[in-house]
């Protein structure tokens, strides 16, 4: 009897242990358990240890962040082995991962995941392009295919089209994860996605969230923080595959790829993929599906481009071209709000209050707490991005940290200095892309000042031009 | 090369004068070179914090003087106003632990202490603050041997310290009402001066400054990194 009660509350532990450790890759350090109770457990093998620094012949590699970089591993005197030992400098801001401490991984039976019966609470329909997707994507999952690529404009509704497959799984008793490489993108899918799925645990993992765990069955997660798993999900999807860090951090695709099971599918979602995913598609290496139409079936908006001689002069002087002045009084509808991009954090800050002063003299707007500025090394950033949401805001000034996965019922989109080099082809696509998003408001103006025009601006209106007619626009 | 800090390409500028030698070897890029401040102008003589006028000493340092007849520390002298790029730096290097990154402050470090301390006999020896045990195991190096074992006088062992809790984590009267956590394990005669990183209060180096001149060190003064 006792006996019995006694492997039962072990069986319980076991299964509690299961659900919070597996899928996870994690040092000694991350695993909150007593030495006692944990040395157990890797003796009777529920944690396995592996190493945490691979020596090959010619180089190293963190096994966390797959970093390979000579320079950036260094060596530090270990104080418990009387040795000398490599580090990784990498991925040294998620505790210090060193050559003579293994990283453990979960080897117990998986948890047992939940199976929900129609787990989508979303009452929605969707347009016959999304439905297309959606049904493509169903059957990537069904066929569990490696990898495909969801192609869909600016504003497509590429959230609801996951919805499906999302059920599918879920109702199956799957793990999930969304993973992209941007915090504020991760803060807008969270509400979204418990608003679809109500009855589904769903957790937000980003530096700073308030959920630091990542137990749950739905993870919403940036691409960092998958450092930290290994084969834990049956399903990963990749929003704005295509932004920055993702596309040049080399350690972040490793990790995403190690987070999912060896047999499961990766869904990549972009509106504008980079050279490398278009030659993989147009030599069929990379499966796609193109969504050429927005969900409110509107064409995009093309941008203008607007030459000003003195664009450097002035923003040296941190003030808007002329020619900005009077775009904002020739508006079409200037009741919409204004998202202003600019090239530098620095150009940002300084330009907010020059700005503030002058849009008040010119009488546009009433007091200068209606312009706000927003840039990656602000702390309140979530908070005016609420305030410009709700309307209570008028002028953003933003650097690209906007550019993407961010909606605002109704803005006109100006970007100064477009031909700095931060606004590629992409980032201006996407820019272009935040204007004309709601239903009740589909259009909107979007102007790029330059000095001078670049390529970028030029495939960039092309691009935008031939998606258009991909649509069925003319 | 590549900077240590930001990971950014450096290259070290060649002139006439460092032809030869092909330049220094240069730990941090341009920007993060310059985002350090190096304390300059009027400071402190006592405890080298910026002051603003003509003044001779802090009010801080005041304090200390009147609170002890006569001050254990002759003077502190320190190198780097604390920053924000400062505290980053600091953060990465010490409670993360990224032992490399201490290699950006070597060449600085031993030029000021060439400068500052050129009037001191040879007979003086070089001690570091201590850590202790628990702490070490948790941290794996002691930041402020690191420092002390980049200078020439080699750096001796004298004392030693027990576990309190972390400085950082506590209030300024808090900090200033701590007891004296280190123990003398080996008795001096020469004059000491004392490595640290960061100085704040000062109360970490003045208790291990009385320790010293309780037992027969003439003259004891303190070189650290950073001036919070």
């Amino acid at each position: 009897m006792n006996r019995n009660l006694l492997v039962q509350s072990q069986g319980n532990l076991i299964a509690e242990l299961a659900a919070r450790f597996s899928g996870k890759l994690l040092l000694r350090r991350e695993i909150p358990l007593d030495e006692k109770l944990f040395q157990r457990l890797v003796n009777q093998s529920y944690f396995t240890p592996t190493l945490s620094i691979k020596r090959n012949k010619f180089h190293y590699i963190c096994e966390r962040c797959g970093n390979r970089k000579r320079r950036l591993f260094a060596n530090i005197p270990c104080n418990s082995c009387k040795k000398d030992h490599l580090y990784c400098r990498k991925c040294i801001d998620m505790g210090r991962v060193m050559e003579c401490e293994p990283l453990y991984y979960w080897t117990g039976h998986e948890p047992k995941w939940k199976k929900y019966k129609s787990p989508c609470s979303w009452t929605g329909t969707l347009t016959p392009e999304q439905k297309r997707a959606a049904n493509r994507i169903v059957q990537a999952v069904k066929n569990d295919e490696r990898e495909l690529l969801v192609w869909a404009v600016t504003g497509a509704g590429k959230t609801e089209m996951l919805f499906p497959a999302i059920s599918h799984l879920l109702a199956l008793g799957k793990r999930i994860c969304i993973a992209t490489p941007r915090t504020d993108v991760v803060r807008e899918l969270i509400p979204r996605m418990k608003q679809a799925f109500i009855h589904v645990p769903i957790q937000g993992l980003y530096s700073g969230s308030p959920d630091m765990e990542g137990t749950a069955q739905f993870i919403i997660a940036t691409t960092h923080q998958l450092l930290r798993y290994q084969s834990a999900f049956d399903l990963i999807i990749i929003d704005e595959i295509d932004a920055f860090p993702f596309h040049s951090d080399p350690s972040l695709a490793f990790a995403v790829h190690r987070a999912k099971k060896s047999a499961s599918t990766s869904i990549y979602l972009t509106a504008t993929p980079r050279k490398k995913q278009r030659v993989r598609m147009y030599s069929k290496k990379l499966p796609h599906i193109f969504v050429p139409i927005r969900f409110h079936r509107t064409p995009l908006p093309v941008p203008r481009l607007k030459m000003c001689f003195q664009l450097k002069k002035n923003v040296k002087r941190s003030l808007p071209p002329p020619a900005f002045i009077h775009w904002l009084k020739t508006r079409s509808n200037p009741e919409r709000q204004i998202l202003l991009f600019v090239p530098t954090i620095l150009l940002a800050q300084k330009m907010d209050q020059k700005l503030g002063e002058l849009l008040v003299k010119e009488k546009m707007i009433r007091r200068e707490g209606l312009l706000e500025t927003v840039h990656a090394a602000d702390q309140d950033r979530e908070e005016k991005i609420q305030l410009f949401r709700s309307q209570n805001i008028q002028i953003l000034i933003t650097t690209t940290i906007l550019e993407r996965g961010v909606t605002f019922p109704s803005v006109d989109v100006a970007v100064i200095d477009a031909g700095h080099t931060v606004f590629d082809e992409a980032a201006l696509v996407q820019i272009a892309g935040r204007a004309g998003r709601s239903p009740s408001d589909p259009t909107g103006e979007v102007i790029f000042f330059h000095d001078g025009k670049t390529e970028a601006m030029e495939h960039a209106i092309e691009a935008i031009v031939s998606m258009n007619k991909r649509g069925g626009f003319r | 090369m590549y900077c240590v800090w930001c990971d950014g390409l450096c290259i070290p500028e060649m002139n006439w004068e460092n032809l030869w030698s092909m330049g220094r070897t240069k730990t941090l890029c341009n920007q993060c070179e310059n985002a350090l401040k190096v304390i300059e102008g009027n400071r402190c003589k006592k405890c080298s914090c910026q002051l603003k006028e003509k003044q001779y000493i802090c009010s801080d340092c005041m304090q200390w003087e009147q609170r002890f007849k006569q001050d254990p520390l002759k003077f502190n002298y320190s190198i780097f106003n604390y920053n924000e790029r400062m505290q980053d730096m600091v953060t990465r290097w010490k409670y993360r632990g990224d032992y490399h990154l201490s290699c950006a402050f070597e060449q600085i470090f031993i030029e000021t202490f060439k400068n500052t301390f050129a009037f001191l006999s040879k007979k003086v020896c070089v001690i570091s603050i201590p850590l202790s045990s628990e702490r070490i195991l948790e941290r794996g190096f002691n930041q402020a041997k690191v420092l002390a074992d980049y200078l020439i006088p080699k750096r001796e062992e004298f004392i030693t310290r027990v576990y309190s809790e972390k400085q950082s984590k506590k209030t300024r009267k808090e900090r200033l009402a701590t007891k004296n956590p280190f123990f003398l394990t080996k008795k001096v005669n020469k004059p000491v001066i004392l490595v640290d990183d960061i100085y704040t209060t000062g109360r970490t180096l003045r208790h291990a400054a009385e320790l010293l001149l309780e037992n027969g060190c003439p003259a004891v003064y303190a070189y650290t990194l950073i001036r919070s």
